[in-house]
């Protein structure tokens, strides 16, 4: 049986140093796209030569103050094989925008429209990128870091509005604790503290 | 008539009259029969789906009719966390129900956006609605749906219904 790290291998023979060497932490298997723009063919490559045939979701990370600023992650997974891997591929805040991968994974629409419409990164050739979660109109990217955990006052006439929550001396964070669940209960804290 | 009841009334004695104040039977009309429009949008509409089951029973306060349409509700049970996107839909509900109308905020975050002080999340029904009975707990029991209805009940009893429909001639 193959296992997830000869897959990454097989990856990285065959497009070389755009796949970084196949890094593993507990047992999953992590490979890095260079190249953004070239991440529809290395997705195409996985799934039909390597029989990656799900994909398990699309995710993103915003390394604020970093450049580049966003990361994008595809967990695949393969059924016939019982494997998975994830790719990693970096996207800089001037550019914004990586090719789409639902020509590979029809799944990808949904996962890139949340995508885009959390972090804003867009996806070229992507068939109908419109927000999906929040509506048509709305002018800010949720999950960016720069964007305020109490949200920002916004209105679209008739489709719905947004005012800021009272925050309280919030946030309202819990800490990792091997104590009883009342020390680990959300309360209002600095999290830079830890308590 | 050999069972005595509550009000004292005899039709052998009073016939078949009765004297009140419009406002009482109005009041009284009124307040036992609410027909909720559950608006479930949490965890909180199963609790409500609780209150309506037979172990608790709602309909021993006249509010077992849950109508899925605004036209024919008297009372909107928001139960559950009210989102900016929904916010909308729940006000356009609530203006196509018929007066007189009442609302009952169910928990906490109907009540006041509970734990999800979030960009995307209302911080209470009341900015957009006339609340009338705020019910706590995340989720409230059903016993605690009941002890609303009958705060509401109560509420609603007391309403100077013929003051605010009917002026007094001026002699």
């Amino acid at each position: 049986m193959t296992t997830a790290a000869e897959f990454a291998q097989q990856l990285k023979d065959e497009f070389g140093e755009l796949i970084s060497k196949p890094m593993e932490f507990r047992g999953e298997i992590t490979v890095n796209v260079a190249d953004a723009s070239c991440i529809t063919e290395v997705c195409e490559f996985a799934k039909t030569e390597l029989g990656f045939d799900y994909l398990i979701d699309i995710s993103t990370l915003d390394h604020y103050g970093e450049d580049p600023r966003f990361s994008v992650v595809y967990e695949l997974s393969s059924i016939s094989h019982r494997q998975q891997l994830r790719l990693k591929t970096q996207v800089t805040e001037e550019h914004g925008e990586l090719p789409t991968v639902t020509s590979v994974w029809r799944t990808a629409d949904w996962h890139e429209r949340e995508a885009y419409d959390m972090m804003g990164v867009k996806f070229t050739g992507h068939p109908n990128l419109t927000r999906i979660l929040m509506w048509e109109g709305y002018p800010h990217f949720p999950l960016r870091k720069d964007f305020p955990l109490e949200g920002k006052p916004t209105e679209v006439p008739d489709v719905a509005f947004t005012q800021t929550a009272p925050m309280d001396g919030g946030p309202f964070v819990t800490v990792a604790s091997s104590e009883n669940t009342t020390h680990r209960e959300p309360r209002r804290r600095n999290p830079e503290d830890g308590k | 008539m050999t069972q005595k009841t509550e009000i004292g009334y005899n039709s052998k004695v009073e016939g078949e009259v009765i004297h009140t104040t419009v406002d009482a039977a109005v009041n009284w009309f009124r307040k036992n029969s609410m027909w909720p429009m559950p608006m479930g949008l949490a965890c909180c509409g199963i609790e409500l789906m609780a209150a309506g089951c037979s172990r608790f029973d709602i309909s021993r306060f006249g509010s077992e009719v849950m109508r899925f349409s605004p036209r024919q509700s008297d009372v909107m049970i928001v139960a559950g966390t009210v989102t900016y996107k929904m916010a909308t839909a729940v006000k356009r509900i609530y203006d196509q129900m018929v007066e007189p109308k009442w609302v009952i905020a169910m928990g906490a975050c109907a009540s006041s956006g509970g734990m999800y002080r979030s960009y995307a999340v209302l911080q209470g029904v009341d900015q957009i609605l006339p609340v009338d009975v705020y019910i706590a707990g995340c989720p409230p029991r059903p016993e605690a749906v009941l002890e609303g209805l009958m705060k509401l009940q109560s509420k609603v009893a007391k309403e100077p219904w013929a003051k605010q429909h009917f002026k007094p001639t001026a002699q």
